[in-house]
């Protein structure tokens, strides 16, 4: 009940006309921005944040919740149209979305990712607002044994959870949690890796190096091997579904946020395990069987509302935590941090403002994206044939803007370079970039709740697991760390069984 | 996308060490110049006409290559450097003053220093016994050739220089160079139409983040004659 007080006034924020425009004009850039091949919502919402320095708290976080979903959408657009996935949670999306658009229902396909998108979220969203007060009450005790045992997790499940390899994983995080170790000591302002450098003393703000893992790895990675010949855009009209289409979506649509939102909130990476998650699911249950791989419209309104819902699922751990699943959620903790906002179990008491007006505002912006989606639909296939020359250097410049907009500093520019030929010897050698985001975005975080909690304890190692909260995290990591270990255990006793 | 895109004068073929390698080689320094043409049949003549075919299909890792076969190597080289350079930063750090508490300024540097140290011996262990990190594909990424160095050098270059003139110039001039020369480092030829992409595109964002959006970028010279 006290929710909904609480997210009725939300809507009394998130409806005042200025509110409202930035959420529209989120809507609109989060799509062109993730409709752009190459460009995921991660590196979408690490591009678009200088957009956002100049707006006060609430203006700029409900433009983010529409350049999130927007992002999220444009991406399944360029799967379904182009059959090249810029990220993990599109894949799905092109299975069965492209060879929709291949023969010619491509607006269907498009209807049915944009109504999973809009059913999933809504479904998400309101989950967001039943679940995110209790689990934040329920944290607000804890302390910073427990907030460091919940970091230490974090850092595990991505390394471990992620990607092919645990060791690159590692190094990854590693290299992260170093750039964070860079600047003054947060408890007794000593200089860490300054080497004198008095624009380091500050430490490397987290959106330069979100930019440049993100957007300048990426735009060198490219250039390194660009395609000299684009795959050609399936052009489409503006979406529809026949009653055909939604007799056989809307059970899909409904299913998927059950499968989405609970991957969303825990450490897991995100929309990539739910979606095939979904779409294995759809392909079980459907009539149509046969059209599997073919172009079955189940196979993209699952996954896609699938997808939607995880999006909401990963702002219940990062509001109510501080704690980002996804790579998209670190760079919006980022950006909280970027207003002095430190994102958690108390964030709720201290902003009702602020948080309301934002969750308020992603129905607010649902509805938008389907309003303005649909109709806009032609005009987002056309932006997928931009000359890559132009899309890449784009890419560059906004990105240059963004890391010049933090501070004013041209240093920052060669920082961001730096960080940028890094991100792309990760791209090259396998590592994957997300561990590196979460260690400097958490890192410094994890370091002071450590010495917090062995301050209480005055230096005693127990003091890190004297809660049963803490005692229960850690039992977590273990498990996580042991499962490739149990799971050969099950599958060579399974064997034979299965053989008898 | 334009026409004469190739890369002009693939300077970074000759410098491959294992140049006699069948298709890929011969493909490798004519640059596509008609990417309308399908790729397919072009490499079946070149494979065929090739008489190192038979060698192409063994394993393509001759003998000389093996640095560049275990290149990766130099990413657990780089963790190391950077190992030794964090651990030698805690353990200089002067901290008998200002140590607050059981845990000082030290003790999370030296451990994420020694993670360094160790992740990189068992990241070259793992390269060692043929562990490898697969590359990142992507919609705009084609895999099959040689890294093209020179354009990735370019892009650094005009990346830089927009860091070295955004003071004198202002962010009009240095961004709209930096767009333009990207575009053409990128392959893009047009001479009339990308420079006026070009500053179109500095001059809209240096109004929409200065004036509309309260983002200050440096006008710069230009900015202080309009």
């Amino acid at each position: 009940m006290d929710s909904l007080n609480s997210l009725l006034d939300g809507f009394g924020t998130a409806l005042t006309p200025m509110n409202l425009l930035w959420a529209a004009i989120g809507v609109l850039l989060g799509t062109a921005i993730g409709v752009l091949p190459g460009i995921g919502p991660a590196m979408a919402v690490a591009l678009l944040l200088p957009v956002t320095y100049g707006l006060d708290p609430t203006g700029a976080f409900i433009m983010f919740a529409g350049i999130y979903y927007g992002a999220m959408f444009g991406g399944s657009t360029t799967s379904i149209l182009l059959n090249t996935p810029g990220e993990s949670a599109a894949v799905v999306a092109a299975i069965e979305g492209n060879p929709m658009a291949k023969a010619g229902r491509g607006a269907q396909a498009l209807a049915a990712a944009a109504g999973g998108h809009f059913a999933g979220g809504m479904i998400g969203t309101i989950l967001l607002v039943v679940l995110a007060p209790t689990v934040a009450s329920l944290a607000v005790d804890i302390g910073a044994p427990d907030y460091f045992a919940i970091m230490v997790l974090a850092f595990i499940a991505v390394t471990s959870v992620l990607g092919s390899s645990r060791i690159r994983g590692l190094a990854s995080l590693l290299i992260g949690l170093t750039l964070g170790l860079v600047g003054l000591d947060q408890m007794t302002g000593q200089q860490r890796l300054t080497y004198g450098v008095l624009q380091l003393a500050d430490g490397i703000d987290v959106v330069i190096v979100a930019v440049g893992l993100f957007a300048i790895g990426e735009a060198l990675w490219v250039a390194a091997h660009l395609r000299r010949s684009t795959g050609e855009a399936i052009p489409v009209g503006r979406p529809w579904l026949g009653r055909d289409d939604i007799r056989r979506t809307w059970r899909p649509w409904l299913r998927g946020p059950v499968i989405g939102f609970p991957f969303g909130a825990i450490p897991a990476g995100g929309a990539e395990i739910p979606t095939f998650l979904s779409y294995v699911t759809e392909k079980r249950l459907s009539r149509h069987k046969d059209q599997f791989g073919k172009g079955a419209i189940e196979g993209v309104a699952g996954p896609e509302s699938a997808a939607s819902a995880s999006a909401a699922g990963t702002l219940v751990s990062m509001l109510t935590l501080g704690l980002p699943t996804t790579a998209v959620a670190a760079v919006m903790l980022a950006a909280f941090q970027q207003y002095g906002i430190q994102p958690g179990p108390l964030l709720f008491e201290r902003e009702p403002d602020l948080v309301w007006g934002l969750i308020a505002s992603l129905f607010v912006g649902m509805v938008l994206l389907l309003a303005l989606n649909l109709p806009l639909a032609p005009v987002w296939a056309k932006l997928l044939r931009i000359p890559r020359p132009y899309l890449y250097a784009g890419i560059l410049f906004f990105a240059a803007v963004g890391a010049y907009a933090v501070g004013g500093e041209a240093l920052d520019l060669v920082i961001l370079l730096i960080i940028g030929l890094i991100g792309f010897g990760m791209r090259r050698y396998g590592l994957p970039v997300l561990p590196a985001v979460i260690g400097v975005i958490l890192g410094p975080a994890a370091e002071q709740q450590l010495r917090r909690a062995l301050q209480i304890s005055d230096g005693s190692v127990t003091g890190l697991v004297d809660t049963p909260f803490s005692v229960a995290v850690y039992a977590v990591i273990v498990l996580l760390l042991a499962w490739p270990g149990i799971r050969r255990l099950v599958i060579t006793r399974r064997r034979p069984t299965a053989g008898a | 996308m334009n026409s004469e895109t190739g890369t002009p004068g693939t300077s970074g073929t000759p410098r491959r060490p294992e140049t006699p390698q069948g298709p890929e080689a011969a493909r490798a320094p004519e640059p596509p110049r008609q990417p309308a043409n399908p790729q397919a049949p072009r490499a079946t003549t070149a494979s065929t006409a090739s008489p190192a075919l038979e060698a192409s299909q063994t394993p393509p890792a001759p003998r000389g290559s093996w640095l560049s076969e275990h290149s990766e190597l130099g990413v657990g080289l780089l963790l190391l450097v950077l190992g030794v350079l964090v651990l030698t930063d805690a353990l200089t750090m002067n901290v008998d003053i200002t140590q607050r508490g059981p845990v000082g300024p030290r003790t999370v540097p030296v451990v994420v220093g020694i993670g360094l140290l160790v992740v990189a011996v068992l990241l070259t262990l793992d390269i060692l016994r043929g562990g490898r990190g697969e590359a990142e594909g992507g919609e705009d990424i084609d895999l099959s050739g040689p890294a093209d160095w020179r354009t990735v050098l370019l892009l650094a270059g005009v990346f830089l220089a927009n860091a070295v003139l955004i003071g004198p110039l202002g962010f009009p001039v240095s961004g709209a160079l930096l767009f333009w020369g990207s575009a053409y480092a990128l392959g893009s030829r047009h001479y009339d139409r990308d420079p006026l992409i070009a500053a179109a595109l500095s001059l809209v964002t240096y109004f929409v983040f200065d004036n509309l959006l309260g983002v200050p970028l440096p006008g710069g010279p230009l900015m202080g004659v309009l």
